[in-house]
């Protein structure tokens, strides 16, 4: 290690910049754990204006993930949204029916518990009460269990959770119907909760008396996925976000 | 007719490819995960993401091994002249022309930073991973650095590729890079400094 370096020139100071270029590039990086989400969102605000014109992050940041080989098809002849479990009478709606439903619309931003976000995204749909009032729940009815087309992908929310101001069944995403990689023709959208609780390709909204664990909770993530404050990202809140009300 | 001088030893030669290699499958397959485009097109995400982590961990086994197993006093000396930066190698970063030795003061940022990226991949690649299976290890902030270390990393190589494939004057080092040498009249040109064996 105390080799001296061969003199190469009439210049022979030689300064070891390589090494600190090296440490500063993993110091950089590895603090960047801390920092880099916050600097990562001026970054995104700064070159918003320019990405109305040329994308620079693929498809505004989105990523896809699935859990399964494939993803599920819709054919909007065959499609059926099935509303059962403890209920009066289970319903199935087609995707003309589910269209005919009061439309609602909201601007909210979408958080992965994996750390990304993609804010402003415009959705339109209908509320879970309206899709929910032909087949009567029942008294005993304390959760609402979310089944995907794309299996065994489900998730779990609780009566008061699902009737949180902002969640919907949404059908339209940034004014378009939603995409096949966003679950068309219909998701969940609880923009209090993270991206996993947002069940996409959404085939069955069965009513039961409890809350379970869904597919990722199954893997340890948490069943309450509140953003910020959940899957080790600070406290359980102290209340629960305001319900609409029944 | 040409003389051909020894630029690189088999051991240099076999961590640059097991690295290229590496770094292709990790690129295409994470890219596969990472561009909703592909995503849909290929699907078989869980197959895509197992592919991708296994294609990590063999590549800095690969290249741990090379070092271990192949020969260490060589690369101890590339080492240390990739450390060393004199006053000809900063006037060559600041655009001046200036003698170089075997590794142009380019090549010695763009070794430098390539070590230190392999090390960043794994320790982010690998909390992505122990993340999504134990919330200690989950950071907001992991797959920024993940993803932002694959950006850097692709302007990196963009430009690596040009000046080895196809810019003229500097072409002819992927000899070098493939058999081992390069010609002595090349290399005087633009490694001056450099006294080849």
């Amino acid at each position: 290690m105390t080799e001296p370096l061969e003199p190469t020139s009439g210049q022979p100071e030689q300064k070891r910049y390589g090494r600190g270029l090296f440490l500063a590039t993993m110091a950089g990086g590895l603090s960047s754990l801390v920092w880099g989400k916050s600097v990562w969102g001026h970054v995104s605000k700064a070159i918003a204006p320019v990405e109305a014109f040329v994308p620079l992050v693929p498809s505004g940041g989105w990523r896809i993930y699935t859990v399964s080989g494939s993803m599920p098809t819709f054919d909007p002849a065959t499609w059926r949204l099935s509303v059962g479990g403890q209920v009066e009478e289970p319903v199935s709606l087609s995707y003309e029916e589910l269209r005919s439903l009061p439309r609602v619309s909201e601007v909210s931003t979408f958080h992965c518990v994996t750390g990304w976000t993609v804010t402003n995204v415009r959705w339109g749909g209908v509320r879970i009460a309206d899709v929910l009032a032909r087949a009567r729940p029942l008294p005993e009815a304390a959760a609402l269990q979310f089944v995907s087309a794309e299996r065994p992908y489900v998730d779990y929310l609780t009566v008061q959770q699902a009737s949180l101001q902002d969640v919907m069944l949404a059908y339209e995403m940034d004014g378009k119907p939603l995409p096949r990689e966003h679950g068309a023709p219909l998701r969940l959208v609880i923009p209090e909760m993270y991206g996993y609780k947002n069940v996409k390709w959404l085939s069955q909204v069965n009513l039961v008396s409890a809350v379970q664990d869904g597919y990722w909770e199954a893997l340890g993530y948490d069943r309450d996925a509140w953003v910020g404050h959940s899957n080790g990202y600070g406290a359980a809140p102290a209340q629960q976000p305001r319900a609409r009300g029944v | 007719m040409s003389r051909y001088v020894r630029r690189f030893s088999r051991t240099e030669r076999l961590l640059h490819w097991a690295n290229a290699l590496g770094f292709f499958v990790l690129l295409s397959s994470g890219l596969m995960l990472y561009l909703p485009s592909l995503a849909v097109l290929i699907g078989r995400r869980p197959l895509v993401k197992d592919i991708h982590f296994w294609s990590g961990i063999g590549w800095v086994t690969v290249l741990a091994l090379i070092v271990l197993l192949g020969d260490r006093r060589g690369l101890l000396r590339t080492a240390r002249e990739l450390d060393a930066f004199d006053s000809d190698d900063l006037r060559w970063l600041r655009g001046k022309r200036a003698p170089q030795g075997r590794f142009n003061a380019g090549q010695k940022v763009n070794a430098t930073l390539t070590a230190a990226f392999t090390l960043l991949f794994l320790v982010s690649g690998l909390l992505l991973w122990l993340g999504e299976r134990d919330t200690r290890f989950r950071f907001a902030s992991t797959v920024v650095l993940h993803d932002g270390l694959m950006y850097v990393s692709v302007v990196l190589l963009v430009g690596h590729l040009y000046l080895a494939l196809i810019y003229p004057a500097t072409r002819h080092a992927l000899r070098g890079m493939t058999v081992g040498t390069v010609d002595e009249e090349w290399a005087e040109r633009h490694h001056a400094k450099w006294k080849p064996e």
